[in-house]
């Protein structure tokens, strides 16, 4: 089978397509941000380069590659080079296991709307997101920079931290669909989205993906007003577009992620019939979920580093290894009593352990005002 | 509602910024809209005429010796009801301000004891070389509305060789 020329000329054209699409993704979701930002703050953002502002992402590009690129003379040369490839190349082959669709025959063949369906996706979607952190601790080391080595150090703290919550909300949902193919995951929302039988699941991804590429309310590796630029901050020309690259490409991954395992994916109305509707309809869920994380951005102030830490390893983590217990109860029960009433629990204990889980938060900080005063 | 506030704070924060992507936005699209200026904003610089056209400028150099930048060069030369620039003896034959040193701070405009220099309201100045950034007299000068309040003028002899100070209020605002 591999022999055959023409899969590999599939694979191929689907590579480059899906390289494309994040890259001018990328492109684009620097302007979305900065027009949704503006509005926010009630200005208008960029609106001069073409109609809407719509070349603007080029003129950044020309303006990014054109700029000169400065290296720190007492810097690791070779990792200084290397660094921001290492945090790109992950954020790019990431998007391989996402799955856009089904399938539909064109030029008397089928043509898959996803890259590969390994059975393990889930597992490599967790591995391949934990080599970008080495990129960016790589890229605070070989600056030779007292800012840039405490980004990264910050950065490889917090991303290490908050994955093992990640890595739990990806359980939840695996557990529900009992397989780690995406393709499977998104399959078996067919009858109901994940998000309705385990919202508390999905808000932990949420809020874990926020830290996991450094988003606010979680930017302590790129604070400007602590660190400058954080592991950036000797970066310039397009090395420092490379990060910039990465980053934004890891929020749109991510949120693609996020639509396959608790969304529903692909999945809308008559999307049996015409299989391509998938990606159109997965695009919508990534814009809306994109629009999510600019909204936090506007909203809420950078939380404080030890609170960061202290939310991620006494809230985030207990939370989320109960959700998993109470996801796994719900379905083992349900299995062994033949009952639907099991599985219908999951939300209901879910969200009264999330509002049980406020309440502690509310104590817990009413305690440390009280021992202040 | 207040056990839950750790939560339903952060929701209210969300709430606002959500909000306020409906209100018009403040953003003046700048060259093509433009706000008009204070009434005491201290742009580019306006060399004033009279009503008749004789300019108000009597080139004594109290601008060029209040100025703190040392921006501003004058020479004067003298009046004849043949030739006449300005009332009185004398006018500013040569008057330049370098705009690259003013630092826009008015003190010309107040020792200047006909009112003829005047800080107006054209911000817009750029150049692409330091020798335009020295603006002369042709270009400081206010226009006249007619060619025949040009100067210098023809006068009626001794009529304007007596006073070069007008009689001037207070200000009002």
């Amino acid at each position: 089978m591999l022999s055959d020329w023409t899969l590999w000329l599939e694979w191929f054209i689907k590579a480059l397509v899906l390289i494309f699409a994040l890259l001018g993704g990328f492109a684009y979701l620097t302007w979305y941000e900065r027009r949704a930002l503006a509005r926010i703050q009630t200005r208008i953002g960029p609106n001069r380069a073409g109609p809407f502002g719509l070349l603007q992402p080029i003129a950044d590009a020309i303006k990014l590659i054109f700029k000169e690129e400065l290296v720190p003379s007492k810097a690791d040369k070779i990792l200084f080079f290397w660094a921001p490839v290492i945090t790109l190349v992950p954020s790019i082959i990431i998007a391989a296991v996402i799955p856009w669709g089904t399938r539909f025959t064109a030029f008397g063949r089928e043509i898959t709307l996803y890259l590969a369906d390994i059975n393990v996706g889930v597992l490599y979607l967790m591995s391949i997101a934990s080599i970008a952190v080495y990129g960016i601790v790589l890229a605070g080391w070989a600056s030779n920079s007292k800012y840039a080595i405490l980004g990264g150090l910050r950065a490889s703290a917090q991303m290490i931290s908050y994955e093992l919550s990640l890595g739990f909300s990806f359980v939840t949902s695996i557990i529900l669909a009992n397989s780690m193919s995406m393709l499977d995951i998104v399959k078996e929302q067919e009858r109901v989205w994940f998000v309705v039988i385990q919202p508390v699941g999905a808000l932990i991804f949420w809020i874990a993906t926020l830290a996991e590429v450094n988003r606010a309310p979680f930017d302590m590796p790129e604070a400007e007003q602590e660190l400058t630029a954080g592991y950036h901050s000797e970066y310039s020309g397009m090395k420092f577009a490379l990060f910039f690259m990465a980053e934004y490409q890891k929020m749109i991954v991510i949120c693609a992620i996020l639509a396959a395992l608790y969304f529903g994916g692909y999945l809308g109305p008559f999307v049996d019939k015409y299989p391509l509707l998938g990606p159109f309809y997965m695009f919508i869920k990534i814009v809306v979920l994109l629009f999510g994380m600019i909204w936090v951005r506007a909203t809420w102030p950078r939380i404080r580093y030890d609170r960061l830490m202290s939310f991620g390893w006494k809230v985030m983590l207990p939370l989320s290894l109960a959700i998993t217990f109470i996801t796994a109860m719900g379905i083992v029960f349900a299995d062994i009593y033949h009952n639907q009433i099991f599985y219908w629990a999951i939300p209901l204990i879910s969200v009264l352990l999330g509002v049980f889980t406020v309440v502690m938060i509310y104590r817990e900080l009413r305690r440390k005002a009280y021992e202040r005063a | 509602m207040s056990v839950l506030d750790p939560a339903w704070e952060l929701l209210r924060g969300l709430w606002i910024t959500l909000k306020s992507i409906g209100e018009k936005p403040v953003t003046y699209q700048y060259p093509e809209q433009k706000r008009e200026v204070r009434p005491r904003f201290r742009g580019r610089h306006v060399l004033k005429r009279y009503d008749n056209g004789l300019e108000k400028c009597i080139g004594c150099s109290l601008c060029a010796a209040a100025c703190p930048a040392d921006a501003i060069f004058v020479e004067a030369a003298e009046n004849t009801d043949e030739r006449r620039f300005s009332p009185g003896e004398r006018y500013a034959s040569t008057y330049e301000i370098n705009m690259l040193r003013c630092i826009y701070c008015g003190y010309c405009e107040d020792a200047c004891p006909t009112e003829a220099i005047v800080l107006g309201d054209n911000y817009e100045l750029s150049f692409f070389d330091r020798r335009s950034a020295i603006y002369d007299k042709e270009m400081l000068l206010e226009p006249v509305s007619s060619p025949e309040m040009l100067t210098p003028q023809k006068v009626e002899p001794g009529k304007y060789s007596r006073r070069s100070v007008p009689e001037m209020k207070d200000p009002q605002d």
